[in-house]
């Protein structure tokens, strides 16, 4: 009898070696003459355990994990084939309460199936909002998505809605859907599983994007430092057009959608969606001043919707349950689900995709279990390098848009980096600035300019030169770039700046 | 990772050339072209400079603009290895500073630079997200995660002589 065995090919499962882990497994299995079909899913999210292996068994998957190439020969020894009992046995993964307590609608299938086998992808079901898309009336489809409260996952959190809205009604000979691939965020990576793991339902919400909006085309901006999300993004796409999934005729129905993948050149600000689109279009990444929107002047200057690849993710599911159902989670004016990332110094980093409403503190302790480093947690930064540092006296913010904008902080794109009781905040100010300096597009004097200033400002601080009046510069430098930059990256670099100095002054006070 | 071949030389012009042609057609096609080449060559040679502004009909200025721009695009060969450490803050809370100092006063190599024989290049990368995993570095393509010191040694030991990854 054959046994289904699961290695992930998720990136991050990669880097601690389930290649190896991989081809170890096949060795034996073919040594001992054992037949195995070895299935590459991708990441349950749960990378302390990577390289998580899976066996089916007759009682359902039983996962061990971490396994590395020289566990392999006591796996076999164990019978794990049959979910033999071993040190690295975890039972099911779905049962281990990291997976169990989470509300999986995104991620539902990520780490489960083939993420290229379009069989799994419709057994699992794959492909269900679209079909019912291609029934809906554009202005029916739009309102599903307004409805469901959807908001833009990249961290700007626009209603999803209203701006496909605003792109069905703008009148044009051509318009394009641009999903945003570029998660340069330093402590997030859920676009990345999903392209890795479950491909098609991104090409899915692209296609429902498309009917709902009039758009032919669709364009990927995926980021150059994501390689291995490259080439299963690359097989998904033209497995998707033999299928028929893509191209001329929609499922056969006579509709047309397809999608062009273009890949970045390591500059973060072209997560910026308008950076993006001059990017697309092969240009130098500058900003693009607003207005115009880009749903009425954006790809080539025509009506873009611009998305997120977590926004376009969530789509196949709302259109399918509609926009109620999508609704029903999440609280305020935060609905739906959000695939946090739990990353930096955490004893159980990954992705942890929950409703709207959860404490910071249940992130990082419930879930997270605390640091790496078994310290003391002394600072989080949340929503990636343009978010604020919040200290522990801040981690009973509940984590919806709203509540969270009151405490100082930015959800932005779900990922939380937290930091143990040796990190220097003022060190951490100094990089947010140097940061933007190297990253800034130069477009606009605050960012371009005011990014150098500020860490030659930080550096004074903390040398003890003129201690007064460089803080006061350096605050009036932070009001400069907030309000006079072109866009949220010199907007919003005083965020992390300044919440290092309101909750660790100390930092910045210290004799070096 | 392609072999050192020197700019400007006869092979690099053949390179240059195959990718624009294969390439020039796409709508933006300017840094699609630009990759094809890096890929080919490992760099972006002077020479290219001019042969895509024609064949795109574009300004030099523009084409020197866009290379210039993004960090992946560099216009000298680098080492037979590229080393990508990442720098961000996931990674800094896992420590990524030790990597950095062990490459600087071991090996002798800042960020940007390459060994005096042409083994290595070491250039910093803001996140890889890998950042559950962290620190991270990307070498030869090849992402790995929960990086020490001594993991450092063993994959720049790993590496082969002709261009070739030898993985542990």
């Amino acid at each position: 009898m054959t046994v289904t065995v699961y290695v992930p090919r998720d990136s991050a499962a990669l880097s601690v070696g389930a290649d190896h882990t991989a081809e170890a497994i096949v060795r034996q299995a073919s040594e001992k003459k054992l037949s195995i079909r070895l299935v590459r899913n991708g990441s349950r999210g749960m990378f302390w355990l990577e390289p998580l292996v899976e066996v089916e068994t007759g009682s359902g998957r039983i996962a061990y994990g971490p396994v590395a190439t020289a566990d392999v020969p006591g796996l076999f020894a164990a019978d794990f084939l049959r979910g033999g009992a071993h040190a690295l046995r975890v039972g099911s993964a779905a049962e281990i309460p990291y997976l169990k307590r989470q509300t999986r609608l995104t991620f539902a299938r990520v780490g489960v199936t083939d993420p290229v086998s379009t069989q799994d992808y419709t057994e699992h079901g794959g492909l269900a909002g679209l079909q019912k898309a291609l029934s809906m009336a554009p202005a029916d489809i739009t309102a599903q998505v307004v409805a469901s409260g959807l908001r833009g996952r990249g961290g700007a959190g626009f209603p999803a809605g209203i701006k496909w809205r605003t792109v069905l009604q703008a009148p044009a000979d051509q318009k394009y859907i641009a999903c945003n691939a570029d998660e340069g965020d330093s402590g997030t990576f859920s676009d990345r599983m999903v392209i890795e793991g479950d491909p098609y339902m991104l090409l899915e919400g692209m296609a429902i994007a498309g009917l709902a909006v009039g758009a032919t085309e669709g364009w990927i901006y995926l980021r150059s430092e994501y390689p291995t999300a490259r080439v299963v993004l690359t097989t998904a796409i033209q497995r998707a057009r033999a299928a028929g999934w893509l191209g001329d005729n929609l499922l056969g129905s006579g509709r047309k959608f397809d999608v062009h993948l273009r890949i970045g050149a390591g500059a973060y600000i072209c997560g910026e969606e308008t950076a993006m689109l001059e990017s697309l279009e092969g240009k130098r990444g500058e900003i693009r001043p607003k207005p115009p929107l880009p749903a009425i002047s954006g790809l080539w200057g025509k009506p873009t919707a611009v998305n997120n690849v977590m926004t376009l993710a969530a789509v196949p599911l709302i259109v399918q349950q509609g926009g109620a159902f999508y609704a029903s989670f999440g609280v305020g004016k935060s609905l739906g689900t959000l695939p946090f990332q739990l990353a930096g110094n955490i004893k159980h980093g990954g992705l942890v995709e929950v409703p709207f409403g959860i404490k910071l503190r249940e992130l990082l302790y419930d879930f997270g279990g605390g640091t790496a480093s078994g310290r003391p947690i002394r600072a989080v930064q949340v929503g990636g390098p343009l978010g604020a540092y919040l200290p522990p006296s801040k981690f009973d913010t509940v984590l919806d848009y709203e509540a969270f904008a009151q405490a100082g902080g930015m959800i932005g794109h779900g990922g939380l980096v937290v930091f143990d009781d040796t990190v220097d905040m003022a060190r951490m100010a100094r990089f947010a600035m140097e940061f933007c300096a190297i990253e800034s597009c130069g477009k606009c004097t605050p960012c371009r300019i005011g990014s150098t200033r500020g860490v030659e400002v930080i550096d004074r601080i903390v040398q003890g030169k003129q201690r007064e009046m460089n803080l006061t510069l350096l605050r009036e430098l932070c009001d400069t770039m907030t309000h006079a930059s072109l866009c949220a990256m010199g907007g919003l670099i005083p965020s992390p700046v300044l919440s290092a100095l309101q909750h660790f002054p100390e930092d910045f006070a210290r004799a070096r | 990772m392609p072999s050192r071949v020197p700019p400007g030389s006869e092979a690099v012009l053949e390179a240059v050339d195959a990718a624009i042609a294969e390439l020039k057609a796409l709508r933006g096609a300017l840094i699609p072209i630009l990759h094809a080449i890096s890929e080919r060559l490992g760099f972006v040679p002077p020479a290219a400079i001019a042969r895509i502004a024609q064949a795109l009909n574009i300004t030099q200025a523009e084409v020197h603009g866009v290379i210039t721009f993004y960090h992946d695009f560099r216009t000298t060969p680098p080492g037979d290895h590229v080393l990508k450490l990442c720098r961000a803050e996931a990674c800094q809370a896992m420590g990524c500073e030790r990597l950095e100092r062990r490459l600087r006063e071991h090996y002798g190599l800042g960020m940007k630079e390459t060994s005096p024989d042409g083994r290595l290049t070491v250039e910093p990368v803001y996140c890889l997200g890998n950042c559950a995993l962290s620190p991270a570095l990307l070498l030869d393509g090849q992402l790995a995660g929960r990086v020490t010191e001594q993991r450092l040694d063993e994959l720049i030991a790993g590496l082969g002589k002709n261009g070739k990854t030898v993985r542990p």
